[in-house]
């Protein structure tokens, strides 16, 4: 009775507090203070150069803060009852110019090597097409046939399963390669929408009549989730993106199940809305 | 030194519609500003604590028939507190009471023109909060909802009904407003000084109101454009902003944020103003680098029309845009800077005493920092892509709006209410407010630099149940600062029925500036005959 006690509680452990990866899902968690785990090299130099920023960040205020306190209770009335008169003192006046400056320079230099970085799209290896409308996402994965599409609405409360997240899934997800260095083309098709997973560092807006680029590399197997970024109508809130990155031979077999399901779709209203009715 | 208003001459006093509707005194119309602006603001705070409430669980509470009402209250939130809470109560309440009687002008270079400044206020905001009766959405709903940005194209086919042109209207009025009273704060400050009174004498708040008018003068009118071009595309055929017709919804972003960042540094310069009188009233010590202060507005005001596509980082500029971009933004925290520096080198040395101005100055100096560092964060294109419409963005303004702008309204309303009225406020009332809402602004606007980075987009009546913990504590912390209000309403019927009599001068050597030699109230005519500077 024991052993198999002890083998659920290892079961239980090793799944949920180790994680495997099948289930890892990177989603914000309660009370969270920070960024979401980093998942694509893009977002690991945010979070790093970020890291930097808020030290600054937080030195400064509280340096601010000390020097207030200090001034409040050395200087009150009480204490010090004759004000000096001095208004100017050189020094000083070019020291917190200067410093400053020397500052906002060191900041700068990672801030353009991030931004160079995250600009260029390194040998992608593969492109997907996201489109937004009012209000889902639709996606193309041009590679995969000229009419290789899919839309991805998100599932109401009482479609989800035990476990899911509320207001963050859909019933279809973009389903991609670890490892793989992936481009991608972001528009819309009617107002401003934007794409984004936290956990890769990708925002991107979906302008209609324009097409954005921006790229990804996710480094684990698991499911990512994102939300509609740019206010587009009453249901902005409600068109959420859910990536999933499976391995590289995973990905290959649900390319073949998807050119079958997929190929064959050109977004038409009544197959969507087919299609829901019979997803569970 | 006063100046007696009864023993007059010719005219007296005028009465009625003659005195509030044909207004030419900057004393009333300063007064008919502020009103409307304490009543705005605490529309614009009703609607905020409405969105906190739905925001406060997870689920839909309140909007949940359609959402599409609660974009509109965000967009009617922020629409009002800009327009018509923040600006009137700076520029048409605080400069036109106090700029005349700084420089020792009997009254503005016209005086006419400064009472339709006011007036078209009213219909602005009888058209805005009409559009919120009005048919907007194809559905039929009503209301704006596009957020103050209005960016379209969901501002032009994405809401087809009379909604958005009203309240383009709104904005045009609005705007015409603030370019007649830029007009006239500029004429009246480059030459009815009196005499002695270089600009390089003149008071810090003149020489803000001076920087905020050409701000105003400059940005407004591509607002009036932008908004001119949603107009036509909505209703005359135009293109500008379609792409089907060879336009671009990128460009209205260009013209929208030309306006809007300067636009920030209006709606925050006059208090920088109003900081440097109260630090140097209450520490009894003058300005520290009077010349730096001055030209550090001079240069966030430049600077600030440089920079406008940081709000844009998202939306597919070129990667060098970008980087110039991040640079230019970062330029403006160095004179910033030198202005946090120098109030707190104004009371270095000098003999403070803990006045309500002064805690309201305080406040506004630590949390403004605090706001100031988040946007050096939100500067760099690199990180803003995780950051960019998130709560994190919300928080950032909102420090510096909310809490930066809007305690140095409170402080210069504390500072001068006496000089208005003739009556002072209640010391302890006052500090009790300004603790009240210190606690309850913080409490709502901290957690939302959590919620940003953790990935909670803006402009969402409902989020993923993770977000739920800092959100509760958000809106606790609006419910606290809505006490807070309330208790400023008391504060001011109290002063007004009960209050204290308020001397010429409550302050005591510390304040310095001329409002401060003559009675309280002021006489409806102050400055009849120009002060001699020495």
């Amino acid at each position: 009775m024991l052993k198999k006690r002890l083998a659920a509680l290892a079961a239980f452990f090793t799944t949920t507090v180790l994680g495997s990866s099948i289930a890892m899902a990177q989603a914000p968690e309660e009370w969270q203070m920070g960024f979401q785990d980093a998942h694509s090299p893009t977002m690991e130099k945010i979070v790093s150069f970020n890291d930097v920023l808020l030290w600054l960040c937080i030195v400064f205020s509280v340096f601010i803060m000390g020097l207030m306190a200090y001034i409040l209770f050395r200087f009150s009335r009480k204490r010090n009852p004759v004000p000096q008169k001095f208004s100017h003192n050189s020094l000083i006046e070019v020291l917190w110019t200067v410093i400053p400056v020397i500052v906002l320079v060191i900041i700068a230099i990672p801030s353009f090597r991030l931004l160079y970085y995250m600009d260029r799209t390194t040998e992608a290896e593969m492109t997907i097409k996201a489109i937004g409308h009012q209000w889902y996402w639709s996606y193309e994965y041009p590679e995969l046939g000229e009419d290789f599409t899919f839309d991805a609405f998100m599932l109401a409360e009482d479609e989800l399963e035990e476990g899911q997240l509320r207001m963050l899934e859909t019933d279809e997800s973009v389903v991609v390669p670890v490892d793989t260095n992936i481009r991608l083309l972001v528009t819309a098709d009617d107002v401003l929408h934007a794409w984004t997973i936290p956990s890769f560092g990708i925002k991107i807006d979906a302008v209609p009549g324009r097409i954005n680029e921006g790229w990804f590399r996710v480094d684990a197997e698991g499911i990512y989730y994102g939300q509609c970024s740019e206010l587009c109508g009453r249901e902005h809130a409600f068109m959420p993106i859910r990536v999933k990155a499976v391995s590289k031979e995973a990905y290959a077999e649900w390319v073949v199940y998807a050119k079958e399901e997929f190929a064959s779709n050109d977004s038409d209203e009544d197959l969507s809305v087919a299609r829901l009715a019979s997803a569970d | 030194m006063g100046y007696s208003e009864t023993g007059h001459d010719a005219h007296h006093t005028p009465r009625g519609i003659t005195r509030w509707l044909y207004s030419t005194n900057h004393k009333d119309i300063g007064t008919m500003y502020l009103v409307f602006a304490i009543i705005m603001g605490v529309v614009g705070a009703a609607l905020s604590i409405l969105m906190r409430t739905e925001l406060s669980e997870p689920g839909m509470q309140i909007f949940g028939d359609n959402p599409h009402y609660f974009n509109v209250f965000v967009t009617a939130h922020g629409l009002i507190m800009v327009f018509f809470f923040v600006m009137p109560a700076f520029i048409g309440g605080m400069g036109n009471w106090m700029v005349p009687l700084m420089i020792g002008a009997p009254d503005m270079a016209f005086p006419r023109m400064n009472n339709i400044s006011f007036w078209l206020l009213v219909p602005a905001a009888a058209l805005l909060v009409g559009s919120l009766f009005v048919p907007s959405t194809a559905g039929g709903a009503t209301g704006v909802g596009g957020g103050w940005t209005i960016y379209a194209p969901l501002s032009t086919s994405g809401q087809p009904g009379p909604a958005m042109d009203m309240a383009i209207f709104a904005l045009h009025l609005a705007g015409a407003s603030s370019i007649l009273g830029a007009i006239n704060f500029i004429t009246t400050i480059l030459n009815m000084r009196a005499p002695g009174m270089t600009l390089h004498k003149m008071p810090l708040f003149s020489w803000s109101i001076l920087v905020t008018a050409f701000l105003l003068l400059l940005s407004l009118p591509v607002l009036a454009g932008a908004i001119t071009m949603l107009l036509t595309d909505r209703n005359v055929g135009t293109t500008f902003f379609d792409p089907a017709g060879g336009g671009d919804p990128v460009l209205f972003q260009h013209l929208f944020w030309f306006f809007g960042h300067p636009e920030v540094y209006i709606l925050v310069l006059p208090g920088f103003g109003i900081a440097s009188h109260i630090v140097s009233t209450f520490s009894r010590k003058p300005v520290f680098g009077y010349l730096g202060m001055a030209y550090a507005m001079v240069a966030i005001g430049f600077v600030g029309f440089v920079v406008w596509a940081h709000h844009m980082y998202t939306v597919g500029l070129d990667v060098n845009t970008r980087a110039y971009f991040i640079a230019a933004t970062m330029v403006i925290a160095v004179p910033t800077g030198i202005k946090i520096f120098s109030w707190l080198a104004t009371m270095w040395g000098g003999s403070i005493e803990l006045k309500t101005p002064l805690l309201w100055v305080l406040g506004f100096i630590f949390l403004f920092t605090v706001g100031g560092v988040t946007g050096i964060v939100l500067s760099n294109a690199g990180v803003d892509i995780a950051l960019h419409d998130t709560y994190y963005v919300v928080g950032h303004f909102h420090y510096t709006m909310s809490i930066g702008a809007a305690f140095l309204i409170f402080a210069g309303f504390y500072y001068w209410f006496g000089k208005m009225s003739g009556r002072q406020y209640p010391e302890i009332l006052g500090k009790i407010h300004f603790f009240i809402s210190f606690i309850g602004v913080n409490m709502t606007f901290f957690p939302m630099h959590f919620l940003g980075a953790a990935g909670m987009p803006r402009r969402v009546p409902d989020y993923p149940d993770a977000f739920a913990g800092w959100n509760m504590i958000a809106s606790i912390g609006s419910y606290i600062s809505a006490v807070g209000i309330l208790l400023f309403i008391f504060i001011v019927f109290y002063t007004l029925l009960k209050g204290k009599k308020c001397e010429a001068n409550p302050w005591g050597e510390g304040a310095d500036t001329l409002e401060w030699t003559v009675d309280s109230p002021a006489p409806f005519h102050t400055h009849e005959e120009m002060p001699r500077i020495r």
